[in-house]
């Protein structure tokens, strides 16, 4: 078949040229691209953004091609141009060639693939470990220490319903802003364990070519060596329920003494929490603390003065009004069935007693009773 | 199917609603088909609707999340079993016995069950949505533990009706296998069968082979719902990522039951408006065997990110990128059919052309997604959203519509409107790419699927796929009056062939085929090539 092979080249290769470098433009260093797949901060990142577009390009060469040959044929094949049909059915020379030539291209594909794909999953040589679990619908890290305290934390979503429901103009970083984001040195090579808690999740950071599934029952393994200090924002990428759009992921790549520095105070505050469980708080010691876990824990569902929403009131509720006990309960256990969740493995006992004893003296509830550290602690126990 | 009836084999239908109830033609249950997945079709594009509706900007505007999800969920399954599904089987209930010179099906009885237990079970599908706690909701694909523990209870429904469903599936399916392997013509050999035949047959089996395994899936899901096992309970010992291997065991050979008949239908329609033999017959045969094959050997491409070792993921990834050279020769042999043809461009080969390039560009997307460490990065985001929809509506949908558009003259003895159909054809066209082709570059960009709400340097490309969206749906409007225009008041075409460039036997009996063809076998004639 006589195909105007040389023609063909240099009309594929104009248009997949201006592609290339129109995708190469949109990424520049620092700006996060809107239509490709942004290297990001780690080697493999790079690795991956190559390997991407290197197959992108052998697609739309032949993508050219093929389509060249087959407007080529509407253009100037045309039953209206009076042409007569030919009436070959066949050729077994030009068959055999269009099946082994891709075999070859793929091959050529799958040598980059395969050592990229080792290099994934090269998990040797880490310098630090953090447990990732997903929870519907946060995200909980806990770094594994060699001495000392572990420190943990849950990480949710800062953006307010009043954004979400277009009463307020959206931020800047609209959904996909956390409370407290995942802090990692720079430079240093850092190992997920990653899990789930109740259904699947899957823990996806664009910017540090990272995607993984957390599993409930499982622990999956993958690592990242960020070279570049920076914010990285991803989301969850399994749907994991109602709230599987609203659980992002913010990693602050800092340098090696910011790291320290964050992780020294984050262990001090651990062991300061561990003392203070043995403390007896004072109701106002509680109020105030209890206020500051009640804004960032409870808002959002129950309302900034209790009186409900997605959640039920707080204020004259027949629980914060009632035997402490079914109170204590409700936040530890969450209620089954409803959006209202077990809090007892996200806040720690001091916190879990003062919000318990805000709830039962803020909006009017004044049952001058209260929680302390301990009281939580032996519920907990049973 | 021999015995005479009173001695009159001449009899036309049934008078009434019980010529639909009780029929055993092969034609009307086929007529059924095509109806019932175009009512599917316009349900599951009302909910795509919905979805494209929600996303037109960022915030949360029309719909709750959790009702977000149902629409996503029922979306797909009312697409894929609803619409694309049946929409194939009522094709090969018409065209099968009239391309192979066959009577009717071999089953016609088992032909009229497995078409009305559809109905009622897409009925009790949609009934989900008013059931307390709304229709499932863990998408279409639904992966355990979303799908079990955590589920509202209309999921007990939705494992029944996919029950029903691979039930009707695999009846249809032997139907097919038992009227081509039984009643072809004197002389309709094998490798002389129209292509259209020659993938239903391939299809039909790889049905038989994995609705099993779907039942076998959720049959695992009621279980673990109601009767305390725990098949994938991680904390009752079980796996929640055997799941996804039963799921996609199953799912990625109903990709290719979905786009086989859609390659058969564009290689009967491309010779014909080219006017040349199709190119490279038997090669066309081998390769969709292939796919077929390697169908089952690739499913784990679907879950690179669960965490397999790394020789499960090269070895899928080998095997799946396999999958480009059978697809590819077929791309290629439609191409070489079309050169040096005498090429027209009535309605059916536009939509064969969009479907050819369309579907290239999909295949495409899907080499690049096969690439393992690649795919850490496209898995479950917008990337693979566009992917599929590049192959199941500009694939399956495109070709499906060019098979009315190319058919319903011999169906219905009357025209269709050419100039409608065109139009159809470029809103479709521009409608879809609208639609899509902005969701590769959002996907690359990092936007996850199945999100009700996405972050702002998502917003223009949503509000371009949503206004896309709403433009391709208005087109099946006009598609749909089209059609009922031809059928109550078309031109009238008595034309054995219809189109001069067609070929088969389907061309061979009278416009509009009569209710009752090739009472006595036609004769091939043993030199005539395949169609």
């Amino acid at each position: 078949m006589g195909f105007e092979a040389k023609q063909l080249w240099k009309l594929a290769l104009g248009p997949a040229l201006l592609l290339m470098s129109a995708i190469a433009r949109a990424v520049g260093d620092d700006e996060v691209s809107d239509i490709n797949i942004d290297p990001g901060a780690t080697a493999i990142g790079h690795a991956v953004y190559d390997l991407h577009m290197v197959i992108l390009i052998i697609c739309v060469i032949i993508g050219i091609l093929v389509f060249g040959v087959m407007f080529y044929s509407i253009i100037y094949h045309r039953k209206s141009r009076g042409v007569t049909p030919a009436t070959f059915h066949e050729s077994t020379k030009v068959e055999i060639a269009w099946t082994v030539v891709p075999f070859f291209i793929l091959i050529a594909m799958a040598v980059p693939a395969t050592s990229t794909l080792l290099n994934i999953y090269d998990n040797d040589t880490a310098e630090l470990d953090v447990v990732i679990t997903g929870y519907q619908w946060k995200w909980k890290y806990e770094y594994l220490s060699k001495d000392g305290e572990n420190v943990s934390f849950f990480s949710q979503l800062r953006t307010p319903q009043s954004e979400i429901r277009n009463s307020e103009a959206k931020g800047e970083h609209y959904l996909l802003e956390v409370d407290e984001p995942l802090v990692l040195p720079v430079d240093t090579k850092v190992r997920f364990l990653v899990t789930a808690n109740d259904v699947i999740h899957s823990w996806w950071v664009p910017r540090l070519s990272v995607k993984r599934d957390a599993i409930p029952g499982f622990i999956n393994e993958v690592s990242t060596l960020p070279t570049k200090v920076g914010v990285y924002r991803g989301q969850c990428a399994e749907l994991c329920g109602k709230n599987h759009g609203f659980m992002p992921i913010v990693v602050n790549v800092v340098s090696k003494e910011d790291y320290a520095t964050w992780y020294n105070a984050k262990q001090a505050e651990a062991a300061q929490i561990k003392e203070l469980m043995a403390k007896n708080f004072t109701l106002d010691e509680l109020m105030v603390r209890g206020k500051t876990v009640y804004d960032s824990s409870c808002l959002a569902c129950h309302g900034a003065n209790g009186e409900g929403g997605l959640g039920k009131p707080i204020a004259g509720s027949p629980v914060a009004t009632g035997d402490i006990k079914r109170h204590l309960d409700v936040g530890i256990k969450g209620v089954p069935g409803t959006a209202m969740q077990a809090f007892g493995a996200q806040l720690n006992d001091v916190d879990m007693a003062a919000v318990i004893t805000y709830q039962r003296n803020a909006f009017g509830n004044n049952m001058g009773d209260m929680a302390q550290p301990i009281d939580v602690y032996n519920h907990k126990k049973g | 199917m021999g015995d005479h009836h009173h001695g009159d084999h001449h009899h036309g239908p049934a008078k009434g609603i019980g010529r639909w109830l009780f029929t055993t033609n092969h034609k009307d249950i086929g007529t059924m088909y095509l109806w019932l997945s175009f009512a599917m079709f316009i349900l599951g594009g009302t909910f795509a609707m919905i979805i494209r509706a929600e996303l037109f900007q960022p915030g949360l505007q029309l719909v709750e999340p959790q009702f977000f999800n149902q629409m996503t969920t029922l979306h797909g399954l009312v697409m894929v079993f609803g619409a694309i599904m049946p929409s194939f089987v009522g094709l090969a209930n018409w065209l099968i016995p009239m391309m192979i010179g066959a009577p009717d099906m071999a089953l016609p009885r088992m032909n009229n069950w497995s078409f009305w237990i559809l109905p009622p079970t897409f009925l009790l599908l949609a009934s989900t949505l008013f059931m307390e706690g709304g229709a499932p909701a863990a998408g279409w694909t639904f992966y355990a533990p979303l799908s079990t523990t955590y589920a509202g209870p209309s999921v007990t429904y939705f494992i029944f009706c996919v029950h029903v469903l691979g039930l009707s599936s695999i009846m249809g399916s032997i139907n097919i296998i038992a009227t081509v392997m039984n009643m072809r013509a004197p002389g309709m050999t094998y490798m002389k069968m129209p292509l259209f035949v020659w993938t239903w047959l391939i299809t039909a089996f790889l049905l038989v082979a994995v609705m099993p395994v779907l039942a076998g899936a959720v049959t695992m899901m009621l279980m673990d719902v109601h009767f305390g096992t725990s098949f994938f309970s991680a904390a009752g010992g079980g796996d929640p990522v055997l799941f996804q291997h039963i799921f996609w065991f199953f799912g990625h050979p109903e990709v290719y039951i979905i786009i086989l008949p859609a390659f058969g239908v564009v290689s009967q329609i491309i010779p014909a408006f080219s006017r040349k033999p199709l190119f490279g017959y038997d090669s066309m045969v081998y390769a969709t065997a292939s796919i077929a094959f390697l169908s089952f050997i690739v499913w784990a491409h679907h879950m690179y990110t669960v965490g397999m070792p790394v020789a499960g993921e090269l070895f899928f990834m080998y095997a799946t990128m396999l999958i480009a050279v059978p697809t590819g020769v077929k791309v290629f042999n439609w191409v070489s059919t079309m050169w040096r043809g005498a090429l027209s461009f009535e309605t059916p080969m536009l939509f064969c052309i969009g479907f050819l390039v369309l579907f290239t560009i999909g295949g495409f997307t899907g080499l690049m997604l096969s690439i393992a460490p690649s795919d850490f990065q496209y898995h479950d985001s917008y990337f693979v959203v566009a992917h599929f929809h590049y192959v199941m509506v500009a694939g399956a949908v495109f070709s499906m519509t060019a098979a009315i558009y190319f058919w319903l003259p011999k169906w219905c003895g009357r025209m269709y409107n050419e100039t409608m159909g065109k139009t159809h054809f470029w809103i479709s066209f521009i409608g879809f790419n609208l639609t899509f082709f902005p969701q590769h570059f959002v996907g690359l960009a990092g936007m996850p699927r199945r999100i009700p709400d996405y972050a702002l340097q998502f917003a223009d490309f949503n509000m371009m796929s949503s206004i896309g969206a709403f433009i391709y749906g208005a087109s099946q409007i006009l598609f749909l009056y089209n059609v009922i225009a031809t059928i109550v008041a078309g031109k009238p075409v008595s034309d054995k062939k219809v189109w001069d460039g067609a070929e088969g036997l389907e061309w061979t009996v009278a416009t509009p085929a009569p209710y009752h063809t090739f009472e006595t076998p036609p004769k091939i004639d043993p030199a005539h090539a395949h169609s």
